[in-house]
């Protein structure tokens, strides 16, 4: 019996690293913690910075700590869009009009610093998509 | 009989809402009683123009600062005088300030400026000083002392000993959120200044204080706070009318304090949000309060506008010019001793884009 057990645990010890797949440990976690948060503090960086658009304006002056930015709203229909939008779409929007500058693919990792940032400022706030 | 005449001139102010936003600007102005003389100023604030390169400039900003003065030029009667609340520039350059100046210049009467920390952290207000004169004074017109402050001071250290730059200094205090700045104060040497300016008045004249920063604490993240607020309000309480006017906040936020009533202006540049929607800050917003629109970004002139800021019996009626919504009216209630929004004060006649989130 004691040798059967032996055998299970070893085998569980052997198997593919798919059926793992729910495993991970307090490291794991902290060191994707630890990648969100550099992606975050890299939007943080081009959130004060005057150099996103072409006129010196950072999102920080309409927007300090990222405030009045409602990410939880998002997809929501935006009347002057015409359309139900992505939070990506309106910080582009900005980008163009305020900064004076040119949009940013969805997936530019700029953008996804952007977003990162503006969801860390907003953290805990319960998702309301649609909300206006 | 003052409460009269100022109740009266309360409701004329609110007959005329609907009228001022159209140009040209009729004002109502009515018949004073004792000694005392009812009168006008205008009052624009916090237009942060800000350079490009060269001569080119953020033309956002610019147009903010030419409406507002073209607007405040049409009214008739003419107000008695102009007020500029600070932040002419962004980041305090001679180029910034010769061209809010330029643009400035362009307002029919005398004008009185406040320094902003956009204006001061580069050189130290000496630019500013050139053009607009001392950074603290003092004036009397028609019965009603009015007191100028430089309240966005701050520490020897922060000033003189942290920054290797000029220009990273004033970057440093231009971030409103920024961890790095240092909590504004008018400082011990003005407000012996202070102190020994009001000696010289009498404890019922009327006193209408103008400062940059809040002469109240609202939220400190953000620098909506002056660190002396409460030794400055104690040299102020013992008169029995005081009004404080403050820029920065690019807000409508109201107060009172003991016997000082708080009226912020909107800056011409662009609104901010208010700071109990940061959602990682417990902030305070006055509870007297009723916020202005949630900005609609599309309206590139929304939740910016000026004031004409009537003064009855000494105490203030702030007009809020809104340049894409309604005219907003703050004035000084004496029958609840409290400045209140002349139409929705009550919670259950506030409007939905009244509400912040």
């Amino acid at each position: 019996m004691r040798r059967y057990m032996i055998a299970l645990v070893l085998g569980a010890a052997l198997v593919s690293p798919a059926t793992r797949a729910d495993e991970f440990t307090t490291t794991d976690v902290d060191r994707w913690q630890g990648e969100f948060d550099s992606v975050a503090k890299k939007g943080r960086e081009l959130w004060t910075s005057g150099a996103v658009g072409t006129n010196g304006v950072a999102c920080a002056q309409c927007h300090p700590n990222a405030a009045n930015t409602h990410p939880e709203t998002y997809p929501k229909f935006q009347k002057q869009l015409g359309k139900v939008a992505q939070l990506f779409e309106m910080v582009n929007w900005c980008i163009k009009n305020p900064l004076q500058g040119n949009a940013l693919p969805a997936d530019d990792p700029k953008m996804t610093a952007f977003i990162a940032y503006i969801h860390k400022e907003r953290k805990g706030v319960a998702i309301d998509a649609g909300r206006h | 009989m003052t409460r009269l005449i100022t109740r009266r001139s309360v409701i004329a102010a609110g007959a005329t809402a609907g009228t001022l936003t159209t140009l040209p600007i009729s004002m109502v102005r009515l018949a004073f009683g004792g000694t005392r003389e009812d009168f006008s100023f205008t009052y624009i604030s916090d237009s942060h123009i800000q350079q490009i390169k060269g001569a080119s400039f953020v033309r956002n900003w610019d147009m903010g600062l030419k409406r507002a003065v073209a607007e405040a030029n049409l009214i008739t009667p003419e107000a008695d005088f102009v007020m500029f609340g600070g932040d002419l520039a962004q980041l305090g350059k001679k180029e910034e300030l010769d061209h809010g100046g330029e643009m400035l210049s362009h307002v029919k009467g005398k004008l009185h400026c406040v320094m902003g920390e956009h204006d001061y952290y580069l050189d130290l207000g000496e630019y500013w000083s050139k053009l607009y004169g001392p950074q603290w004074y003092s004036f009397d017109h028609k019965g009603v002392h009015f007191v100028v402050l430089n309240s966005i001071l701050t520490t020897d250290e922060w000033t003189f000993h942290r920054w290797p730059t000029a220009e990273q200094r004033m970057l440093e205090m231009a971030g409103l959120d920024n961890p790095n700045g240092s909590p504004f104060m008018v400082g011990d040497k003005q407000r012996a200044w202070l102190k020994n300016d009001l000696d010289k008045v009498a404890k019922d004249t009327p006193l209408i204080v103008f400062s940059h920063s809040p002469l109240q604490k609202i939220y400190k993240g953000w620098n909506f706070w002056t660190d002396d607020a409460e030794q400055v309000q104690e040299l102020l309480q013992p008169f029995k009318t005081v009004n404080v006017i403050y820029g920065h906040v690019h807000q409508i936020q109201y107060n009172q304090i003991g016997n000082i009533a708080f009226n912020a202006v909107m800056a011409t540049a662009w609104p901010w949000p208010y700071p109990d929607t940061y959602a990682q800050a417990g902030a305070h917003v006055p509870v007297l309060t009723v916020p202005m629109n949630r900005a609609d970004p599309f309206f590139e002139r929304d939740a910016t506008g000026w004031q004409m800021i009537d003064v009855n019996s000494g105490r203030v009626t702030a007009r809020y010019q809104l340049w894409d919504n309604q005219e907003r009216v703050v004035g000084f209630d004496p029958r609840l001793g409290k400045p209140v929004d002349k139409k929705y004060q009550e919670a259950i006649i506030r409007k939905a884009p009244q509400q912040h989130y």
